[in-house]
C-alpha cells in the first residue's frame, strides 16, 4: 500500500508540476465557461424546469468536448513518456508489482481529472447562490452529475492509459485514445439517428449509450446498470493494460 | 543462504530478438565481492545480458540466478538484491535530487524512516550534498551519473549492475565516477559494462570479453595480460660496453636470449627474453647495480587489454568469414 501511494503521489506530482497539468485545467475551464455562457443565454431566453446540471452535462455538447479532449492529454504521458525516457526500465526493475503500477497510473490520472472539474462545480454552486433559486441546482442532480463525471471519466481514462501502454510516443497514445473516445461517444447516437426503437441491436446500443447514461446521472437518476457498465469498461481496459505491461516478460 | 552461493550464475543464456541473436549461449559466474567488467564493442550483447540479469526481460533459453534466486521465477527476490543503473541512466528530470532518491527508496520497499536514513547516507557517499535540493534536469551530466549511482545503492543491494556508467562524461567526471565505483567494490559485488578498455583495467578485478553475443575470454585482468604477453621481454637501456653486457648476462639462469643494439646517446639497448615467463626486471636491476652502470630505462613489454581485445575480436571476425 505504501508503495502504491508513493506511485500515485508521483503521478500527481508530474501532473501538477508540469505545464500540461495547467493546460488541461485551463482547457477545461475555458470550454466549461463557454458552455456556461451559452447556457445562460438560453436560460435568459426561455423558462425551463430542468435543473442546470441536466442542461450542462446531459444535453450540452460542451461536456463531451471537454471529456474527449482532456482525457487523452491527461493519460497520454503515463506509460509512453516513461518508455521514451527509459525510466520504465528502472521502474520495472524495482520490486513493484505490475498491477500496482497500472492501478497507480490510473488512480493518479483519475484524481487529477476530478480535480480539474472542481472549478466548474464551484461555478455552478456560485450560480445557485447568485440566483437564489434552490431548484436551479438540485442537490440530487448535483450528486448524480458528479457520479456521472467520475464514471464516464474512468472509462475514458482507462482507455487512455491502455493506449499509452501500447507505445512510446505520447502523440500516438493521445491520438489512439482520442479515437476510442470519439468512437464510444459517437456510438451513443445510433439509436437517436436511426430511431429503431424496436430492433435488438438498437436496444443494445441504447444500453451502451454513454450520453444516455450521462443524461440520467445529470437528472439525479443513478442507474445501477450504467454504474456496472462503466466499472466493467474500466476494469477491462486496465486488465488489457496489465497484459501489455506483462507482455515484456513473455518468452 | 550460505555465503558461497555465487552472486551471479548464468548458464547457457540465449536471447533472440526477431531475426537476430543478441546473446548466444553464454555462461559465467560472478562470486561475492568481485568487481567484474563486461567488455565488448557496441551491440555485443552487454545491455541485453544486463537487462535479463535485472529481470527486466526474460531470456529465450538458459538459466540466470542472482544470489541463488532465479530471475524469471523469483523476480521480486532478485530485484530486492540488485541495484541496477540502466543504459543512459534514465532519471526523472523534473524531480529534485533528494525527492527522487526518496521516491526510489520507497519503491524498493524501504520504510519511511529507513528510506530517509539511507537517502542521507547515499547523498553523502556519492557527493551530492550540495545539489540535493536542485532539480535533476538542471544538473551536469557528472552529477546526474552520481544520482543514478545513488539510486542504484539506496536500498543496500548485494549486487550492483551498471550499464556504461561513465559514458559521455568528461575526464574529471569519469575519474570521480570510477573512484566511486572502486569504493563500492569494497562492500558490494559490482558488474559493470563498458567499451572503454582502460576503465576495466582501472576498476575491475575480473573481465568478461563479449563479442557478437559470445564470451571470448573471462579472466582476471593480470592473468589475461600475462596469458597474451607471449614473452614478457624486458628492455633495459644502460651505459656499458657490449662485451661487458655479454659477460654479465651469460650466466643468468632465467635469461633465454638477449639482443644488444645501439640507442640514442652513449646508451645500449638490451632486450632480454626470459625463460618460462619469469620477470627479469629485478635480475637486471641487480646486475646493473653490481656493475655500476648508468640505467635510464627498465621496462617489461606487456600486451595491454586493448591489444588483447583487438586480437580476440579480430580473430572471431576472421573465423566468421
Amino acid at each position: 500500500m505504501g508503495v502504491f501511494l508513493t506511485l500515485v503521489r508521483r503521478e500527481l506530482g508530474i501532473a501538477f508540476n508540469a505545464l500540461t497539468g495547467y493546460v488541461v485545467v485551463a482547457i477545461t475551464l475555458l470550454l466549461a465557461g463557454y458552455g456556461l455562457t451559452e447556457l445562460l443565454g438560453t436560460l435568459n431566453a426561455e423558462r425551463t424546469d430542468a435543473p442546470i446540471t441536466e442542461m450542462f452535462f446531459g444535453e450540452g455538447l460542451v461536456f463531451w468536448l471537454i471529456l474527449i479532449v482532456i482525457t487523452p492529454v491527461i493519460t497520454m504521458r503515463s506509460f509512453a513518456s516513461e518508455k521514451a525516457l527509459g525510466t520504465y526500465e528502472s521502474l520495472m526493475t524495482t520490486p513493484v508489482g505490475d498491477w500496482q503500477v497500472v492501478l497507480a497510473k490510473f488512480a493518479g490520472a483519475f484524481v487529477f481529472y476530478l480535480a480539474s472539474w472542481i472549478p466548474m462545480i464551484g461555478v455552478l454552486i456560485g450560480l445557485r447562490q447568485l440566483t437564489g433559486q434552490s431548484e436551479f441546482l438540485d442537490p440530487r442532480a448535483m450528486v448524480g452529475s458528479l457520479i456521472g463525471i467520475a464514471c464516464v471519466g474512468s472509462t475514458y481514462l482507462s482507455a487512455g492509459i491502455f493506449a499509452s501502454s501500447l507505445t512510446r510516443s505520447q502523440i500516438i497514445a493521445a491520438m489512439t485514445s482520442l479515437l476510442i473516445g470519439v468512437g464510444v461517444w459517437a456510438s451513443s447516437f445510433r439509436p437517436a439517428v436511426t430511431g429503431t426503437e424496436g430492433d435488438r441491436i438498437g436496444r443494445i446500443l441504447d444500453h451502451l449509450s454513454v450520453t444516455r447514461h450521462m443524461q440520467d446521472f445529470a437528472r439525479g437518476v443513478i442507474d445501477g446498470r450504467a454504474l456496472v457498465f462503466h466499472l466493467s469498461f474500466t476494469v477491462l481496459f486496465l486488465f488489457l493494460t496489465h497484459r501489455v505491461v506483462e507482455m515484456r516478460r513473455w518468452k | 543462504m550460505s555465503d558461497n552461493t555465487p552472486m551471479i550464475e548464468v548458464r547457457d543464456l540465449t536471447k533472440r530478438y526477431p531475426g537476430r541473436t543478441a546473446v548466444d549461449g553464454i555462461s559465467f559466474t560472478v562470486g561475492r565481492g568481485e568487481v567484474v567488467g563486461f567488455l565488448g564493442p557496441n551491440g555485443a550483447g552487454k545491455s541485453t545480458t544486463m537487462r535479463i540479469l535485472s529481470s527486466f526481460m526474460p531470456a529465450t533459453s538458459g538459466t540466470v540466478k542472482v544470489a541463488g534466486f532465479d530471475v524469471f521465477h523469483e523476480p521480486d527476490e532478485v530485484r530486492r538484491r540488485i541495484g541496477y543503473m540502466p543504459e543512459n541512466n534514465p532519471l526523472h528530470t523534473d524531480m529534485r535530487v533528494r525527492d527522487f532518491l526518496k521516491f526510489r527508496a520507497r519503491l524498493k520497499g524501504l520504510g519511511f524512516g529507513r528510506s530517509r536514513e539511507r537517502v542521507d547516507r547515499v547523498i553523502e557517499q556519492c557527493g551530492l550534498k550540495d545539489v540535493q535540493k536542485r532539480i535533476i534536469g538542471q544538473l551536469s551530466k557528472g552529477y546526474r551519473q552520481r544520482v543514478g549511482l545513488a539510486d542504484a545503492l539506496v536500498h543496500e543491494p548485494d549486487l550492483i549492475i551498471l550499464d556504461e556508467p561513465t559514458i559521455g562524461l568528461d575526464p574529471h567526471q569519469i575519474r570521480a565516477v570510477r573512484a566511486l565505483i572502486k569504493d563500492l567494490g569494497k562492500r558490494h559485488t559490482v558488474l559493470l559494462s563498458t567499451h572503454i578498455l582502460s576503465e576495466v583495467e582501472m576498476t575491475c578485478s575480473r573481465v568478461l570479453i563479449l563479442n557478437q553475443g559470445q564470451i571470448l575470454a573471462a579472466d582476471r585482468v593480470e592473468d589475461l595480460e600475462n596469458r597474451f604477453s607471449q614473452d614478457g621481454r624486458v628492455v633495459a637501456e644502460v651505459v656499458a660496453s657490449p662485451e661487458a653486457v655479454r659477460e654479465a648476462f651469460r650466466d643468468v639462469p632465467d635469461v633465454e636470449s638477449w639482443e644488444v643494439s645501439a640507442a640514442a646517446g652513449e646508451y645500449l639497448r638490451v632486450s632480454l627474453t626470459p625463460r618460462n615467463g619469469a620477470d627479469l626486471r629485478p635480475v637486471v636491476f641487480d646486475i646493473v647495480r653490481q656493475q655500476g652502470w648508468a640505467l635510464r630505462e627498465l621496462t617489461r613489454s606487456r600486451h595491454s587489454l586493448e591489444d588483447i581485445f583487438i586480437h580476440l575480436t579480430r580473430k572471431q571476425k576472421g573465423d566468421g568469414r
